[in-house]
């Protein structure tokens, strides 16, 4: 045991002595266009090119990693990375817990996405991912909710008829609507939730946040945001 | 790897089953099978280990010690699988960062926890922040091993101490007959023909841990039904292989999995039983006898 914990000490020092300490940063990986996990097996998306210029003008260095979207909040205060950027919607709820940055997404709508455009959205089945504003959003509604741990199944359950709707950000149901082929339609009804999307970073940060902020408030002011927006989200999309 | 697969949407049928069934992705799939026959090859041996001290401690006359094997064979069987798993997995980690904390930064001044936070210093994180990724799925996988391991050591140690416990006492007390210590009985008479006893509960208990390998998606490390998911879930063209849900053949690959393994491990268990029972006074032992084995 002793010999364990002293070969891991000097380990931990030696990697700790040789770099800078790296940025590890958090995604769900299952969210496109967002974040999702190309078929290469890497981490791509909006998120990935954002961050990797976030990190590059705040001169870090930055390492992917994904995780569950319901563990991502806590595993983040256990330490497993540095920052969450995996389409956080700034909440006040949020705010207590962690620390946001500025918002690098302005707000957007959630909509409803159904089978068929009649659906009632005040009384029906409407199924969310878990510990999501949306899900929240439904619960104190009169509606039933259908919670699911990922973006996709909870897309399947309207498909299969477990739920009658599905409220989620726009940006992800839009493009499942447009491929497919009239079979799932997006309601009219559209509902802003949120202060836009931002970093979720440790309250204990501090210094992390104020780099990552300014990185973001370059990107602003020279015009690749939006850019970056228009090119993942398409022509339509609201920009700074 | 096949070079029409450069540019997916120009190919159609058996072809982009082709390009689609060797991306990067699905390599990664594959290679997830690797990792829990790998998980099976190493904690096995490890929770018959535990199992065996386990079972040990259970037996002797030292009470302190017996006390141990005996919580330890109570407790970790009472509490539902799920749950020991989530908090002991967080519990070994925050426990061994907080260890190296206390030795590699004495003069730290900041609280290790600070609200919800769980904050060590940075040398003091395993791994470590600059180690790469592939450490890191290291890291979640030993943590995995040993979690497993000491779940399933606490059944193996029940099965053991019950294997112990049937050993014919006379074959005992002819070995002492003869002048063996107890550590030669124990050798040389017990062990040797306990297995035989254990061996039906263990061989379940086997099963049961190639079945209980989802459990290492609990605990976010990547295998065969992360990826299942992942790659089943239908795919809008954002992705170079658009397709719908299909999970259906995705589990249904795991499943096949799943059985064959089950199947062979019977198999092989079925054979070391009947080795193993060879020249015992047990119904097999018997019925090899009378057939003139």
């Amino acid at each position: 045991m002793k010999k364990l914990l002293l070969a891991t000490a000097v380990l931990a020092l030696g990697t700790s002595l040789a770099t800078a300490q790296t940025v590890r940063l958090g995604t769900e990986g299952a969210f496109p266009p967002y974040n999702f996990i190309n078929d290469k097996g890497e981490v791509d998306g909006f998120e990935r090119k954002l961050g990797d210029e976030l990190c590059k003008r705040a001169s870090l260095t930055c390492e992917w990693t994904t995780n569950e979207w319901d563990s991502i909040i806590p595993n983040l205060q256990s330490g497993n990375y540095d920052v969450i950027i995996a389409g956080m919607t700034i909440t006040d709820e949020r705010e207590k817990i962690i620390n946001f940055s500025e918002n690098y997404i302005p707000p957007t709508m959630s909509a409803y996405m159904a089978l068929t455009p009649d659906v009632d959205v005040k009384t029906g089945v409407i199924s969310a991912q878990i510990a999501t504003t949306q899900a929240g959003y439904v619960a104190e509604s009169s509606a039933t909710l259908l919670e699911f741990a990922s973006p996709d199944e909870t897309v399947a359950a309207v498909r299969n008829g477990e739920a009658d709707a599905v409220f989620a950000d726009k940006d992800y149901l839009a493009p499942i609507a447009a491929e497919s082929n009239g079979a799932l339609v997006m309601l009219a009804e559209e509902v802003p939730i949120g202060d836009g999307v931002g970093l979720g970073m440790r309250e204990s940060d501090t210094e992390l946040k104020a780099k990552f902020d300014a990185a973001i408030q370059s990107m602003k002011a020279d015009g690749t945001l939006n850019a970056l927006i228009v090119e993942y989200f398409g022509e339509t999309a609201v920009t700074f | 790897m096949f070079a029409y697969c450069a540019d997916p949407s120009t190919v159609d049928g058996l072809s982009w089953l082709a390009c689609y069934l060797t991306t990067g992705k699905h390599f990664d799939f594959y290679w997830s099978f690797v990792v829990v026959l790998l998980l099976l090859a190493i904690t096995a041996p490890l929770a018959l280990g535990m199992g065996f001290l386990g079972a040990m401690a259970s037996r002797s006359p030292v009470l302190p010690l017996r006390w141990l094997g005996r919580t330890y064979t109570a407790m970790v069987r009472g509490v539902p699988d799920i749950v020991f798993f989530l908090f002991f997995v967080i519990a070994l980690d925050q426990g061994l960062e907080w260890l190296l904390h206390q030795i590699v930064c004495p003069d730290w001044d900041q609280p290790i926890r600070q609200g919800t936070e769980f904050r060590v210093c940075p040398e003091a994180k395993i791994p470590s922040g600059n180690a790469n990724a592939f450490w890191y799925q290291v890291d979640g996988f030993m943590r995995a091993v040993v979690t497993f391991a000491l779940v399933f050591g606490a059944f193996a140690a029940n099965v053991i101490y019950g294997a112990m416990q049937a050993v014919p006492r006379s074959q005992l007390e002819t070995a002492e007959a003869y002048g063996m210590s107890h550590r030669q009985v124990f050798r040389r008479v017990l062990v040797p023909q306990m297995w035989v006893f254990a061996l039906p509960g263990l061989s379940n208990l086997w099963v049961i841990l190639i079945k209980a390998t989802p459990l290492l998606f609990l605990l976010g490390v990547q295998d065969i039904v992360y990826y299942a998911r992942e790659l089943g879930g239908s795919k809008t063209s954002i992705y170079e292989y658009p397709h719908p849900d299909w999970r259906l053949w995705y589990f249904l690959a795991l499943m096949v999995f799943y059985l064959l393994a089950t199947y062979v491990s019977e198999k092989v268990l079925g054979r070391l039983t009947t080795r193993l029972s060879r020249g015992q006074a047990t119904a097999a032992g018997e019925a090899m006898r009378k057939a003139g084995t």
